[in-house]
């Protein structure tokens, strides 16, 4: 009792002073757990948000712009893999985390529940979606866990390059035709509100974030970074002449921050349970792919397997 | 015609074919069997296209007429499309996919090599790049026709069934048309004829290893060199090509 009461207080006490918790390291069960569903979480996210913007990759307008949009989808499977890695570190496998994600016990970020119905959509996933997920990711760089730290600090520069990437798409169809702007405006009416659910339930709402901020596994609140996502983004689409489809949206010289109308939580709450225009596609075609992959992942297994025994056998010989 | 517009109508072929297999083998871009290999498939993709977008450029200054990568990508119609019939058939399985990826690697890679040493500086230049590129897709196809063949019962005979279904497409590959020949007589181009016995010797070391059979079959479908395709093709153009037709004349 009182060495696990050491352990405890040594851990809080490294975590205080900034330093990174490493795999080797003792850690409380409940920090465990609390990572491997939010790496996890985080992993699933890259894979399942490859879906909805595959799903433009074949009608891209341009080789310029197929050659971008391939390259940051297969770059969000390259997260996945860290991710999973990861949370690897922590005991537990990846093959028992996907399975996860099939049965529904694991969740993903509900943005990639949306559909995507035009190629401005596209443009609106790297400006919005990838520019939600850096305010997030920034902040994981400093997060207490090493291997999920220094997995951030390589797709955060990553992820910025795909919000420019988004940005410049919309910006083309901004200064384009009037369909191409009402393509635009259409997106952006549609990813807003789901984009700012990215960040989570409010504060006052959300069960994990006080804890998580004691280890801090988490350093801002959902509701901080919220803001910081809104103050950053109203300015950009200003730059591209679309408004913002909020008309609560107004500037606070006081506080220096953007004040906006309440987000629809039914809406948000229905999407997580599973209710959102996609969900179920979405697994549907994870598990298609996991389940036609059954026989290639078994002939290389069953492949290696007798490449070993061959050597084995040759040596034997020798 | 010119020897430029010749050359110019030989690059289509060219930029035609990693064009169409790159679209093909994007579409598995999220939905591959395992996350390493889904990012595999896609690197291959990606460095086809990367090839489609300096032979079309070519392609178009050679032709005159002031088309770029993208006209030529997306305004030109099935008749118009040059490329081998072998590189337009769908996906099937992974199975499916990987024996047309080593069929077409096998003869893109020795097509390189030659065309390394092209009369024409300009594609010998592209081609440089293109085989280191190659080389690899080559080598990852052929791995996996090996896991495949000789890994399990129900692989085996997956990865053999697929090599039956695409057999009948490599006879396009190596034998050439007017269009070959007077590249080949220019040293622009490899004498295709000349590429059939090496083909064929690359492709069997690999099935004998991958404990496969080469298929008997001997019919020969051609066609695709010159416009004549299968049906599939249609398809993956007007996916393709969407967005260009339906909003006609606009910047991306
Ligand atoms: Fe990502
Ligand atoms: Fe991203």
């Amino acid at each position: 009792m009182e060495k696990l009461h050491d352990l405890q207080q040594a851990f809080q006490a490294k975590i205080d002073a900034d330093e990174k918790i490493e795999p080797k390291d003792w850690m409380p069960d409940a920090y465990r757990k609390t990572l491997i569903r939010q790496i996890s979480q985080h992993a699933h996210s890259e894979i399942v948000g490859m879906l909805p913007e595959g799903n433009w990759i074949s009608r891209a307008p341009s080789l310029r712009r197929k050659v971008a949009l391939l390259a940051k989808v297969q770059d969000e499977a390259g997260h996945g893999l860290y991710l999973y890695s990861a949370a690897e570190t922590l005991g537990i496998d990846r093959e028992t985390l996907i399975d996860d994600l099939h049965t529904g016990k694991a969740k993903y970020s509900s943005i990639f529940n949306y559909p995507t119905l035009s190629w401005a959509d596209i443009g609106a996933i790297g400006w919005l979606v990838d520019g939600a997920a850096i305010m997030n990711q920034v902040m994981l760089t400093r997060t207490s866990y090493g291997p999920y730290a220094r997995a951030m600090v390589r797709i955060c520069k990553e992820e910025s390059f795909h919000q420019r990437q988004g940005y410049e798409i919309l910006l083309t169809l901004c200064r384009g035709s009037e369909a191409q702007k009402e393509m635009a405006q259409d997106a952006l009416n549609r990813w807003w509100w789901p984009s700012l659910m990215m960040f989570g339930p409010s504060d006052k709402e959300s069960q994990h974030t006080e804890q998580s901020m004691l280890w801090k596994i988490k350093r801002k609140t959902n509701d901080e970074l919220r803001q910081q996502f809104v103050d950053a983004t109203v300015p950009q689409a200003e730059f591209l002449g679309l408004s913002i489809p909020d008309p609560d949206l107004k500037w606070n010289e006081e506080t220096g921050h953007y004040e906006f109308g309440e987000i629809n939580w039914d809406e948000f709450w229905q999407v997580v349970k599973g209710n959102g225009p996609c969900n179920r596609e979405r697994i549907k075609a994870r598990i298609k792919a996991h389940e036609e992959g059954a026989w290639v992942r078994e002939a290389a297994m069953a492949y290696a397997k007798k490449r070993k025994e061959r050597a084995t056998a040759a040596q034997k010989v020798a | 015609m010119e020897t430029s517009t010749k050359l110019g109508a030989y690059l289509l072929r060219l930029g035609d074919n990693t064009l169409v297999l790159g679209q093909r083998l994007a579409e598995w871009c999220g939905h591959g069997p395992v996350l390493e290999q889904d990012i595999a498939l896609t690197n291959i993709s990606l460095d086809l296209f990367g090839q489609t977008r300096s032979l079309l450029q070519y392609a178009g200054e050679l032709e005159g007429k002031g088309r770029s990568e993208d006209d030529l990508a997306f305004l030109r119609d099935v008749r118009e499309f040059r490329n081998c019939l072998l590189v337009e058939q769908p996906n099937g399985d992974f199975a499916g996919t990987i024996a047309r990826q080593f069929l077409f690697d096998s003869f893109h890679y020795l097509l390189l090599e030659f065309l390394c040493d092209s009369t024409d500086k300009h594609l010998a230049s592209i081609a440089k790049k293109s085989l280191k590129e190659v080389t690899y897709h080559l080598r990852f196809s052929s791995e996996w026709m090996i896991r495949l063949g000789d890994g399990t019962e129900v692989s085996h005979h997956k990865i053999q069934a697929a090599l039956e279904d695409l057999w009948d497409y490599t006879g396009e590959l190596y034998t050439p048309d007017e269009l070959d020949s007077e590249m080949a007589f220019l040293g622009v181009a490899p004498d295709l004829n000349k590429l059939r016995e090496p083909y064929l010797r690359k492709v069997e070391a690999i099935l004998d290893t991958a404990t496969l059979r080469k298929p008997a079959s001997a019919f020969l479908q051609m066609g695709g060199k010159t416009g004549r395709h299968s049906e599939h093709l249609g398809h993956l153009l007007a996916e393709m090509q969407f967005l260009q037709r339906a909003y006609p004349g606009l910047t991306w």
